[in-house]
């Protein structure tokens, strides 16, 4: 209980202390291939900092709803985080929630996001969230195809047992191939990466993220940083606990173990984040009416897994 | 609990229907009625979750009405007790609120006669244990609804609305009399006991499924046989709107389980893979259609047909899974679809409240003329708020846990024998995600048009809080969407009987697992809990604020939107519904409703405003229902001169007919 405790609030002080981290180590990698000197890896800290230290403008227009939601979504974000394991299993609320609560739960602070995008009725905030929820409509279809594969493949979606399965060794599937590639279609598409989004623009007519959060200032956009960067977190440590679960730290493991994942967690993130800044810099962003093709693979790739499992169970 | 006190509850609300015609016209009558018609819903709430609560055994009366030889037989089982509960809670909230709203009705004599005795014939259609009461009943509730929908026919649009209804209802009453005729056999046993015992046929299972599908289904909303549905809801009050989306189409919900899972006796697998291939196709194309929609109460209604489908889904898991004798599972999917038929009463209500409340505010079911609402109507809009994430699928609220439990069927459906079904079931489960996903972009949108963002009107602009009774209904709702959300599990054991009764299994009981979580089959499987998820979220945006308030700065400044650095004052420069459906459009609408967007841009130097027309069409009405209409006229056309024969003609005609008719009793012998 103690130890499940402590596991837990470790991890939920964790993501929130890597999340700018990684976000800043994608940026400095991204500038090297670009050959750019770059910002410090340590920037995204100084950028929340200045934010939350600066005035919050809020448009007139603006209702109630508008300075809630950051709160909501940062909230709904850092939940969803600390309920994927990241150096152990032994998460002590790992069973309040399940994959599928998970990504209904970054669904929860999507469409808050949304809302708060339509609020103070300009023409860029409702473009940003119109075209978030097409994009949101088509991803959330192939994570639930994806989430069967997992299940099936592990027995269950509890998210902490399926990774000390997948710990313990399920072998070399096809249908777990697929559902990677399906898995990291989904990631890049969801946390507004390139080729579907680009997170650096702010003045572009093709933006879709930060589109929608637009009117934000202050502090209120210091909680919607954060929380997408924790979203990009989420992302990578949900592919590295399933994918590759080495170096996870099993429930009512000794003290040093829990260290050692810790390193290796560590050491994977730095991998996600390289290995998603050379992605950006080798491929273009597509079309807006490209994406759904793009997701469609993703849908595509996670139903022949799913179904692959359905149909070869009980042979 | 005995059926007696129900059925009284029932026939005051018929009395109170018949005051209700010289009461209508006084300015208290309406306090006064709807109160009584929210006092007597109470009291036959009460007694169906004794019922339910106590776990009695079911007691049936049989009152010396209807056929002279056969009485009419009334029943109160887990099942019927179930749908009772929803029935009446629908109605009690509806009655509230009407209590308020009510008063806004420029014709209430059109209304207050006829809301009562609506209420009465739901009650009867649960109630009833024979054909013919049912029927009976069934016909009432569709004639007191079409009265409803009626009321004001002189508004554009209604009429029609109220044509297509009647002939749908006629029709579904139709097949659902074939359906009883084939259940009763030739022996001719009306009452449900008998019907109980009599084996039929594959071949006859088959053909009552259809006809049930077809009877039932079209009172649900079931794609293809929807149209009627977003027609006629909206026209209605909204609080008869709210009723006939949130608790009529539970009567036929109820009309299918008690005749498929009850009367039917064993069902083949294949009863399920149609079941469920019908529903999942009807959740996304409800949503879809829900999406193109920019008249609000529409909206909603299109959202009911999509609802409609994830309970047949849940209903037809149940079905496979009970097929092949997977007991467990089929509680499991049975429970899912039972949760959300109350989670969809709940939310379905509270947002045709608010819809309500907005018509009744500013005049306007339109949302490209409304907007800004959340400014002068917080309240509304908080509540409103609570249902849109609720039907959204989205936790900590009840929406999420009735297909969080839909999905864990899902899972377990790799271990069914068929193939079709093991096929058909994760297909299924995509389309129930691309359904949740779609309806959460489908309330971003009404909310975001409706409450959000700039007035786009006048009326918008002026609008004023609703009254207290409106409000009091929708809170006691949003509190019930977000109680059934966090504490699911003593719905779920709430529910036991009632699955427990239909297919012999029910899911485990859920009180008694550790911090009130829910665990559908075994806890290394799967559990969810939404009340600690509602406390980490609430904590921790709390924590957040504290944090943010106590070492950030406080500081607020309003200013104008910056939008870039191109803020344009007119409000009609907002993304409107229509505009926000444009990208979903363009990806699903262009080949299921062959929708065309047409930009008509006069040339240079010529003033007329550049013209953009988006053509939707509605297939399932252009290819099923055009076509019927058609060969209808068609038909009835060349019959015409049938009624300008001469006497010697007709009197030749029914010779005719005698003689034929006797040839082919002949011939069957």
């Amino acid at each position: 209980m103690i130890d499940g405790l402590s596991i837990q609030i470790s991890q939920m002080l964790l993501v929130l202390a890597l999340a700018p981290l990684l976000v800043g180590i994608v940026r400095a990698i991204k500038a090297r291939l670009l050959r750019r000197r770059g910002p410090s890896v340590l920037q995204p800290f100084r950028d929340i900092a200045r934010l939350a230290r600066k005035e919050a403008v809020v448009a007139e227009s603006a209702s109630w709803l508008f300075r809630v939601v950051p709160y909501l979504v940062f909230a709904a974000t850092w939940v969803a985080a600390a309920l994927v394991p990241t150096f152990a299993t032994g998460l002590l609320f790992s069973w309040s929630a399940d994959l599928i609560a998970i990504i209904a739960l970054l669904g929860s602070a999507r469409f808050f996001l949304a809302l708060a995008g339509m609020d103070v009725g300009t023409s860029f905030g409702g473009i940003g969230s119109s075209r978030e929820v097409m994009i949101a409509s088509l991803a959330e279809p192939a994570l639930i195809m994806i989430v069967f594969t997992l299940a099936l493949v592990a027995g269950s979606t509890q998210l902490s047992t399926v990774a000390e399965i997948f710990l313990s060794g399920v072998g070399l599937r096809v249908s777990l191939g697929m559902a990677l590639v399906a898995l990291i279609i989904v990631a890049i598409a969801e946390n507004g990466r390139i080729p579907v989004d680009n997170p650096a623009t702010h003045l572009e007519l093709t933006m879709v993220h930060e589109a929608m959060v637009l009117e934000y200032s202050g502090r209120h956009l210091a909680l919607i940083e954060l929380a997408s960067a924790l979203k990009l977190l989420l992302y990578a440590s949900l592919i590295a606990c399933v994918f590759t679960p080495w170096g996870l730290a099993p429930a009512g493991a000794p003290f040093h173990v829990h260290l050692i994942g810790a390193a290796v967690y560590a050491g994977k993130l730095a991998a996600a984040g390289l290995l998603l800044a050379v992605f950006e810099t080798m491929i273009a962003k597509m079309r807006v009416f490209r994406v759904p093709d793009f997701l469609g693979a993703a849908l595509m790739l996670g139903s022949l897994g799913a179904l692959l499992l359905f149909v070869s169970r009980g042979l | 609990m005995t059926v007696a006190p129900l059925l009284a509850g029932a026939a005051a609300l018929l009395a109170l229907s018949i005051a209700a015609i010289p009461l209508a016209r006084r300015p208290a009558g309406n306090k006064i009625l709807y109160g009584l018609a929210l006092a007597l819903s109470m009291l036959l709430l009460g007694g169906a979750i004794n019922h339910l609560v106590s776990g009695a055994d079911p007691a049936w009366i049989r009152l010396p009405l209807g056929l002279p030889w056969i009485g009419s037989r009334f029943r109160l089982d887990a099942l019927s007790a179930f749908f009772l509960a929803v029935t009446n809670l629908g109605g009690s909230a509806a009655s509230l609120y009407a209590m308020g709203r009510g008063a806004q009705e420029p014709e209430p004599q059109r209304v207050l006669p006829f809301y009562p005795a609506f209420l009465a014939a739901m009650n009867l259609v649960v109630l009833a244990d024979d054909a013919f009461t049912f029927l009976l009943a069934w016909e009432f509730m569709s004639l007191t609804s079409w009265a409803l929908v009626m009321a004001h026919h002189r508004e554009r649009g209604n009429a029609h609305a109220g044509y297509v209804y009647i002939v749908m209802a006629t029709f579904g009453t139709l097949a659902l009399l074939l359906a009883f005729g084939l259940l009763a056999g030739p022996g001719g046993g009306y009452d449900f006991a008998a019907m109980r015992t009599h084996e039929v046929t594959p071949a006859i299972a088959g053909l009552v499924l259809a006809l049930v599908l077809l009877g039932a289904g079209s009172k649900a909303g079931i794609v293809p046989l929807h149209v009627w549905l977003p027609l006629a809801h909206p026209a209605a009050p909204s609080h008869v709107s709210a009723l006939m989306s949130g608790v009529m189409t539970k009567a036929a919900i109820y009309g299918f389980v008690r005749i498929v899972f009850d009367l039917l006796g064993e069902p083949s697998w294949w009863s399920g893979l149609i079941v469920l291939f019908l529903g999942g196709i009807t959740a996304v194309l409800g949503v879809l259609y829900a999406l193109m929609q920019h008249d609000l109460k529409r909206l909603l209604a299109y959202h009911t047909v999509e609802n409609i489908g994830i309970i047949y889904i849940g209903l037809g898991l149940a079905l496979a899974f009970r097929a092949n004798g997977m007991g467990a599972a089929a509680a499991l999917a049975m429970t899912a679809a039972l949760f959300h038929v109350l989670n969809h009463m709940l939310f379905k209500s509270l947002l045709f409240f608010g819809a309500g409340a907005v018509l009744g505010a500013t005049g306007e079911r339109d949302m490209e003329k409304l907007g800004g609402l959340a400014r002068n109507m917080p309240y509304t809009s908080f509540v409103f708020l609570v249902g849109c994430v609720a039907i959204s699928a989205l936790p900590p609220l009840n929406g999420f846990v009735s297909e969080w439990l839909t999905f864990q069927a899902i899972l377990l459906s790799p271990d069914l024998p068929q193939w079709a079904l093991k096929i058909m079931a994760p297909a299924m489960g995509g389309l129930l995600a691309l359904s949740a996903a779609l309806a959460a972009a489908c309330f971003v949108k009404a909310y975001g048009v409706t409450f959000l963002g700039r007035p786009r009107s006048e009326a918008a602009r002026e609008a004023r809080e609703t009254d207290a009774f409106s409000l009091a209904a929708m809170s006691a709702l949003a509190i019930l969407c977000l109680m059934a959300g966090i504490l699911p599990g003593f719905v779920i054991d709430t529910l036991g009987p009632t699955t427990l009764s239909l297919i012999d299994e029910r899911m485990p009981v859920q009180a008694s697992v550790r911090w009130l979580s829910i665990v559908p089959i075994a806890e290394s499987r799967s559990s969810y809990n939404g009340l600690l998820v509602f406390a980490f979220v609430a904590a921790s945006a709390t924590f957040a604020a504290l944090v943010i308030h106590r070492f950030a700065s406080t500081r607020l400044r309003r200013a104008p939107a910056w939008d870039c650095g191109f803020p344009d004052p007119s409000p009609a420069t907002q993304y409107s519904a229509s505009s926000f459906a444009q990208p979903i459009r363009r990806v699903f609408g262009t080949s299921i409703f062959r929708a065309r967007e047409e930009v008509n841009m006069p040339p240079p130097g010529d003033g007329r405003p550049a013209r953009l027309t988006v053509t939707v069409r509605d297939l399932a009405w252009e290819l099923i229902y055009v076509p019927i209409v058609r060969g209808a006229a068609w038909i009835s056309e060349r019959l015409n001169h049938l009624q300008f024969l001469t006497i010697r003609q007709y009197l030749s005609l029914v010779f005719a007919v005698l003689v034929f008719l006797l040839l082919v009793l002949a011939s069957w012998q």
